[in-house]
């Protein structure tokens, strides 16, 4: 049988001066179950809270139902008061009689009445309650960082430097990411190189970061705190301790003609390489789609010069699972392809390039040694023409992307300056839909571009490339000045959109993390948690949240860590008890829950049950991960067979309250 | 079609591809076609049958028959695989234990139909191309097909045999059917009148549990209107109130799940048109979500387990129609 | 429908705890009057609203059964009332489609920033339930034809 106690707050007079708390707690004290039923002025203060305690204590209370101000307010106050009277912390109910009653209502006869009935469903739940435990799971101390671009370094490097171990698993052989191949950064025009090296070498260097180069995620499991991760190293053919990065191997390997992804194709490579000079790990990688030993065991070469012995023909990849209690997404971006774009004849003609590429031809370490020059003919371009937004705020999402990539307006801007500057004597035309520079010293910037550089700004879409006679002509309207026009180019640069790198889709996947339709991650909220993924314990950085520059990524890298170092800090997590529950009885495995969890928090397993005739029958059923389940109970209402419950909120509870408001 | 049903279904047990045959077998009337499982190939000769009143959707069975030993052969009709497909997206049948052979159909035929016809008495139906010739006590007589019709086939919606193993006919094809027009008119009648016809047939309900036991959407292991923890068990109804509410959520729980094949109004004694609740979801997700078919494939999202940033208002049901 | 003076509605409103629920208590703070017809339950989330409890509501005796929740893209769960969009609007749809009158259940978004926007809903859907009058329709939906 319960023993309900039943306490009404006057609030000073918020309260008693519109509801009569002396009838609603004397009303209230006829419900069935209740034991003891009392008014006072302040029940959150220190004498009220004793109140509640010592009736707890004397009435040997099994709830208690508070009839005050919103739970929002002090839900948390009295739970802990009846805790301190030995009572579980959720066998109490507050009845929000200020905010819904007595501040809202001037008749005192309507909001008494009121009082009661909103007081009456308060007991009704409160009979249902189960005293809930606050479950606690442990927190293994060592993140995951996916991708070793800035992003990653930068929040690997917060990480390890709070004293917490990281891995950074990076797919390339090297780290460093886009930003490697970047030439110059605005608005400051430094180069990348000289800013990003230094930390590519700190993380190397940093004894708590374990940098796993040439690898994917292969597999994700657990919950926030508790994840296993298997990691898939794939074979480089090289031993990675041995090598010395001494790059005579690449230089005596016979395959000369492989195209070079490091300069997007611009020239080659060899079968076994180097990606650039600072790579980290400064490790070679044999290329087995090119490499003649590994396709037909006829070569040899590289394991000939090497000193250290390093190559390995035989190696096999290799299968890592760690543990982790935090993983950070940092998968960036990747240009989109072009041949959707065929009016800009990029296939058609080696001078019509992407910016990236351009930024590969401006920059000395390039293919060209930082000398402009035509791919075509490697002769000095005089015209240049920049077409911006390729494939970004497209109408149809069909041909390119619905968003602002957000960098291009910037890039542009530098690429024209940088072409001015070097080569006073060129022309340089931007074709642009509108020009983006929010962001500290980025108006500024794209103004001396205008201004001081004497950059040709055009407003209007570029509407067709054609490669004629050695030129490019670049049909293109001017809206502003009203009229067409026709420019015989050099080159053409296409400032094309930027998407999600193709391994965060099915990454997603297996972290449960959510995804928008442009396959970027989703943040927890968009406003206050844009660092954190919905799943928690997982976090996002740089581009794989949304289009980013340099400093945006830098600054949410850091945040990210931030973030990974408050939960790596804690010894163990506590959960939120008011999760789902399934009835594994009633549960028949559709899977309709798990379908609609914004958490992953649902599994399945296959249980034995006890069937007719002493059989055994075998059943999928479906189990709640009390960690990762938030409570929101979108699956209580996706189960047909009302297996699932919410605990604090379950069915029962919430009928009980209906029953008692409508009856 | 009978014969090589029969044939099959016996060959199946003697070459011990399967130790079980999901099929029918008649009742008490040669049209009472129930259905029944066979382990023995004399048995399937002697019992089994497969004609045109073989209406019963064995879809349903396989849950607990794919759980047993050994491997069941199951005969579906096409309205029957999209079930048996809807079943396996929700991870209720094991695949592997079972032998899906696909047969074509042209209809299933009901006696009540025949019933209309001014036919009593009737002792024995036999096909022929798209006639039947019907035996009775006192005539023999040739009618259409079509004129015995169960009243679902009438707007069946797709032909296609799903995820067989092996088929009997051909694939089949989906159908251009007018299977919402009824919808439809009770849409376009006023407030006051849906409710009269709803009040007029739901008046009827006797709380039998057929529709619920014969559809296989409602497949839980125990279903909320039982489970005496679900806050809302009734066996029988308290109030008037009670059937209202087991129609109104008997139907929300299949929305999205229902394959629309008809069972619930087949087997309702009362001939309540239930199938209209459910086929009423069916039209509201398709206009307002898209177009989706419950066990059409084995990928598509159920529209209830999905959502979209501009999916419409409720208030589009107060405001966006036509009407008062 | 006859207007009924001395009709008092009850109206049951669930209210998610995280938006419309603080909403809720802002119009309180505020001072902002509604009806006291109205009764509040807490729920974590809209969609945590079994169609279940509406009809159980309206099976005991409400007049009017309304659902608040954040407001699309702000939800605390991120994604929870998108299905309780999805379901709300077609099981309102059934109702209607039964002949229930289709103005005694709505769903409204409120933020927690939106006290007034409470109170002026809870006004406006008293008013509307108090025109309908008590709700029979449901209850009667058995009862033989005259």
């Amino acid at each position: 049988m319960q023993r309900i106690g039943v306490f009404v707050c006057w609030c000073g007079s918020n309260i008693a001066a519109t509801v009569d708390v002396e009838t609603v707690a004397q009303t209230l004290a006829k419900e069935p179950g209740v034991v003891f039923s009392t008014d006072y002025q302040y029940m959150c203060s220190q004498a009220g809270q004793e109140l509640i305690q010592e009736a707890i204590r004397e009435h040997r209370l099994t709830g208690v139902v508070i009839c005050s101000c919103s739970p929002r307010m002090h839900e948390a106050t009295f739970r802990k008061t009846v805790e301190k009277a030995g009572l579980n912390p959720y066998l109490l109910e507050i009845a929000n009689i200020r905010e819904q009653c007595s501040w809202i209502h001037k008749d005192k006869l309507t909001a008494t009445q009121k009082a009661v009935i909103l007081g009456r469903a308060a007991i009704a739940k409160v009979q249902l309650n189960a005293p809930l435990t606050a479950g606690k799971s442990p927190v293994t101390k060592r993140a995951l960082v996916i991708g070793g671009g800035i992003a990653g370094i930068q929040t690997a490097l917060d990480i390890a430097e709070a004293g917490f171990p990281v891995d950074i698993v990076e797919k390339k052989p090297t780290i460093g990411g886009k930003m490697t191949q970047i030439d110059k950064t605005f608005p400051t025009l430094d180069c990348a190189a000289c800013i990003l090296t230094p930390k590519m070498v700190d993380a190397s260097q940093n004894e708590n970061i374990d940098i796993i180069s040439y690898a994917q995620v292969e597999k994700v499991q657990g919950f926030v705190g508790n994840f296993s991760v298997t990691i898939r190293k794939k074979a480089r053919y090289v031993d990675e301790h041995k090598c010395t990065g001494c790059g005579l191997c690449t230089e005596k390997c016979p395959q000369k003609k492989v195209p070079n992804e490091f300069n997007l194709g611009l020239d080659n490579r060899r079968a076994i390489y180097i990606p650039f000079a600072q790579a980290v790990p400064k490790v070679a990688t044999i290329d087995p789609n090119y490499c003649a030993m590994l396709k037909s065991g006829k070569c040899g070469v590289c394991a000939k010069v090497c000193t250290a012995g390093a190559i390995d023909y035989k190696q096999q990849d290799q299968l890592i699972t760690r543990e982790y209690g935090a993983i950070v997404v940092a998968t960036g971006f990747e240009p989109i392809q072009l041949d959707k774009f065929d009016e800009f004849a990029y296939s058609q003609s080696p001078d019509v390039v992407t910016s990236l590429e351009f930024e590969r031809l401006m920059n000395a370490a390039g293919p060209t040694g930082g000398t402009l020059l035509r791919p075509s003919d490697g002769k000095h371009p005089h015209t240049l023409v920049f077409v911006q937004c390729v494939g970004s705020r497209c109408d149809g999402a069909e041909k390119g992307k619905s968003y602002c990539s957000k960098i291009c307006c910037m890039y542009t801007a530098k690429h024209a300056m940088l072409t001015r500057e070097k080569y006073p004597d060129t022309e340089v035309y931007v074709f642009y839909i509108d020009v983006r520079t929010p962001g500290k010293n980025f108006d500024e910037f794209y103004r001396r571009a205008v201004e001081e550089y004497g950059v040709h700004y055009i407003k209007g879409m570029v509407g067709k490339v054609t490669p004629q006679d050695g030129k490019l002509k670049v049909q293109a309207s001017d809206l502003l000045g009203g009229r067409q026009l026709r420019i015989d180019a050099d080159m053409v640069i296409l400032a094309a959109a930027i998407e999600p790198d193709k391994t965060a889709r099915p990454l997603a996947t297996m972290l449960t993390a959510s995804m928008d339709t442009n396959d970027f991650f989703t943040e927890a909220h968009p406003k206050l948690r844009p660092v954190e993924s919905p799943t928690a314990g997982i976090f996002l950085s740089g581009a794989c949240q949304g289009p980013k520059d340099i400093p945006e990524t830098v600054a949410q890298a850091s945040a990210a860590a931030a973030k990974v170092i408050g939960l790596l800090v804690k010894d163990s997590l506590t959960c939120n008890p008011c999760t789902a529950k399934p009835d594994e009885l009633m549960c028949n495995g559709c899977s309709s829950c798990e379908k609609v969890c914004p958490y992953g928090a649902i599994t399945y397993v296959d249980k034995s049950f006890r069937g007719p005739n002493r059989t055994t029958l075998i059943r999928r059923v479906a189990q709640v991960n009390p960690a990762v389940c938030q409570g929101c109970g979108a699956c209580t209402v996706a189960c047909p067979s009302g297996a699932m419950d919410l605990l604090g909120f379950s069915n029962q509870q919430i009928l009980a309250e209906v029953d008692a408001i409508c009856r | 079609m009978q014969s090589r049903v029969i044939e099959k279904a016996a060959s199946l047990l003697e070459s011990g591809a399967c130790t079980r045959v999901l099929g029918w077998k008649a009742g008490a009337f040669f049209y009472d076609v129930t259905p029944a499982v066979f382990t023995c190939a004399q048995e399937v000769r002697e019992q089994m049958v497969f004609n045109p009143f073989c209406g019963a959707n064995l879809s349903k069975y396989l849950i607990a028959e794919s759980r047993k030993e050994g491997r069941i052969a199951v005969f579906l009709k096409p309205c029957d695989t999209f079930s048996f497909v809807q079943l396996q997206k929700e991870h209720r049948i094991a695949r592997d234990k079972v032998w899906a052979v696909g047969v074509q159909c042209r209809g299933m035929c009901d006696i009540d139909s025949l019933k209309e016809l001014g036919l009593k008495g009737v002792t024995a139906v036999e096909e022929a191309e798209d006639d039947l010739r019907v035996t009775t006590l006192y005539q023999e007589k040739t009618i259409s097909r079509k004129e015995a019709l169960s009243p679902r086939c009438h707007t069946c919606k797709s032909r296609k045999l799903l995820d067989c193993d092996e088929l009997i006919g051909d694939q089949g094809q989906d159908l251009p059917s007018s299977r919402f027009a009824q919808v439809e008119a009770l849409e376009a009648m006023t407030p006051e009148e849906r409710f009269a016809f709803w009040r007029g047939e739901l008046s009827k309900c006797i709380r039998c549990n057929a529709c619920r036991n014969v559809c296989p959407a409602c497949s839980c292991e125990k279903c909320v209107f039982d489970n005496p923890n679900s806050g809302v068990q009734n066996k029988a109804a308290a109030s008037s109130f009670e059937e209202n509410l087991f129609h109104i959520i008997r139907a929300f729980h299949v929305a999205g799940r229902c394959t629309d094949c008809g069972e619930c109004t087949r087997v309702c004694p009362q001939h309540i048109p239930l199938h209209l609740l459910n086929r009423k979801f069916i039209k509201d997700m398709n206009e307002f979500y898209g177009p989706y078919q419950a066990g059409g494939d084995f990928d598509a999202k159920p529209p209830m387990l999905a959502f979209t940033l501009d999916d419409p208002e409720a208030s589009i049901i107060t405001n966006g129609r036509d009407g008062q | 429908m006859q207007v009924n003076e001395t009709f008092t509605p009850t109206i049951v409103a669930f209210c998610c705890n995280w938006c419309s629920y603080a909403g809720a208590d802002l119009s309180g703070t505020n001072r902002l009057q509604y009806p006291a017809n109205v009764k509040i339950i807490r729920i974590p989330c809209s969609c945590r609203l079994n169609p279940m409890f509406i009809l159980r509501a309206f099976q005991r005796g409400a007049d009017g059964v309304i659902l608040c929740g954040c407001h699309p893209g702000d939800c605390h769960y991120t994604t929870g009332n998108y299905y309780a969009r999805r379901r709300m609007t077609l099981l309102f749809s059934l109702l209607d489609f039964m002949g229930i009158e289709r103005e005694r259940t709505r769903v409204e978004w409120v933020s927690a920033a939106e006290g007034a926007k409470f109170a002026a809903t809870m006004n406006d859907f008293t008013q509307t339930i108090t025109r309908l009058g008590p709700n029979r329709r449901l209850e009667d939906l058995r009862c033989k034809v005259e």
